[in-house]
């Protein structure tokens, strides 16, 4: 039997938590992590996933949040910031496979584009999607 | 030099007033507007007003065109951003970052960041150097306070142990002028030997003391 996924996901806003209960619908195991564990009522209830209740600028929350053997880690925080860095930590130092993250300016994804974190920017997307449907 | 300095309070009111007087052209980026004009009012710099870890901030403040950028705001992952921000857009050559979480600094390093200090672990380490070592005691002004008088107590492994003070690399400026051992105080001369455990009584110039320091303990406080 194939090992199951392993996904990590910081915030657990609207985006994380949704992600977080795809994830965990799909069968695969979740770890989500926010500072603010009224954050985690977003979760459904049979998420069948952990929550970490920390920062995850703080290595140690990466690590206890076991990073390092992640497929895939989801930076999804409020803060551009945060989210870069914890993918960059993710990518550079836990060396997971597969790392994505928010981020709100467009103009950060022109200046991350040549790092290998996958970037996912609302506004670039459905700015795309806008125009893709023929306005 | 042009610097730029993205954070704010007295830790960039003083860092800037330093780096002016040493003839940094500065431009300083803060996030507060009435800190910016706190700043505009009292420092010979461009104050922008503004969020650094926004790339558009960036281009206002002309960080093109920086030399440097130091990124001192509290938050490490607001550094991380400016640094990279200042690396991958501008190539900016020579980029700083404040850390607080003195853990962060490896991970700073392997992430591209190779300057990156956390001032708890710089605080530790002068702490450690300049008054951690309690075999140096009584340190007392001489001579208008431009020169200092010092005891050194000497561990087991000093390297001058068995030598001569004549045979010592002392360095220009300072002296050996006093050994109290086991009780007795001896002026020595050239040819006196120092042993372990001897206190060495120093009178040494500000600029020449660390090597002495060196000379007789060894390289664990320089």
């Amino acid at each position: 039997m194939a090992r199951k996924k392993f996904v990590v996901i910081v915030g657990c806003g609207r985006f994380g938590s949704y992600l977080a209960n795809r994830f965990s619908a799909e069968g695969s195991s979740v770890v989500v992590v926010d500072p603010d564990p009224e954050s985690f009522t977003g979760l459904n209830s049979d998420f069948s996933g952990f929550t970490i209740e920390g920062n995850a600028f703080e290595f140690a929350v990466l690590e206890q949040a076991k990073v390092g053997k992640s497929d895939l880690f989801v930076a999804a925080t409020e803060k551009d910031s945060t989210n870069l860095y914890c993918a960059d930590v993710a990518k550079t130092h836990f060396k997971v496979p597969r790392v994505v993250a928010r981020v709100y300016d467009p103009e950060l994804t022109e200046i991350f584009r040549n790092t290998s974190i996958e970037l996912v920017c609302p506004a670039v997307l459905s700015t795309d999607r806008f125009f893709q449907s023929g306005s | 030099m042009r610097t730029c300095i993205v954070g704010g309070g007295l830790l960039a009111y003083f860092l800037s007033r330093s780096l002016l007087s040493k003839g940094h052209s500065l431009t300083i980026i803060n996030r507060d507007r009435e800190e910016c004009e706190w700043f505009a009012r009292r420092l010979r710099a461009v104050i922008v007003h503004g969020d650094g870890t926004h790339p558009a901030v960036m281009e206002d403040a002309d960080s093109a065109a920086a030399d440097s950028v130091l990124a001192i705001t509290p938050h490490d992952e607001d550094n991380y951003l400016i640094c990279q921000i200042a690396r991958l857009k501008y190539g900016t050559p020579y980029v700083f970052a404040l850390l607080n979480d003195p853990d962060n600094e490896g991970i700073f390093q392997e992430l591209g960041i190779a300057s990156a200090y956390s001032s708890v672990e710089l605080l530790s380490q002068l702490i450690e150097q300049r008054i951690g070592y309690d075999a140096v005691t009584n340190l007392t002004p001489l001579a208008d306070g431009k020169a200092n008088l010092t005891e050194v107590l000497m561990p087991q492994d000093s390297p001058a142990a068995g030598r001569a003070v004549q045979e010592l690399e002392f360095p220009e400026g300072c002296l050996i002028v006093s050994i109290l051992r086991a009780g007795r105080a001896i002026i020595p001369r050239g040819p006196t030997v120092l042993e372990a455990a001897d206190r060495v009584g120093v009178v040494s110039l500000p600029e020449s003391y660390p090597k002495a320091l060196a000379v007789l303990i060894g390289d664990r406080v320089v």
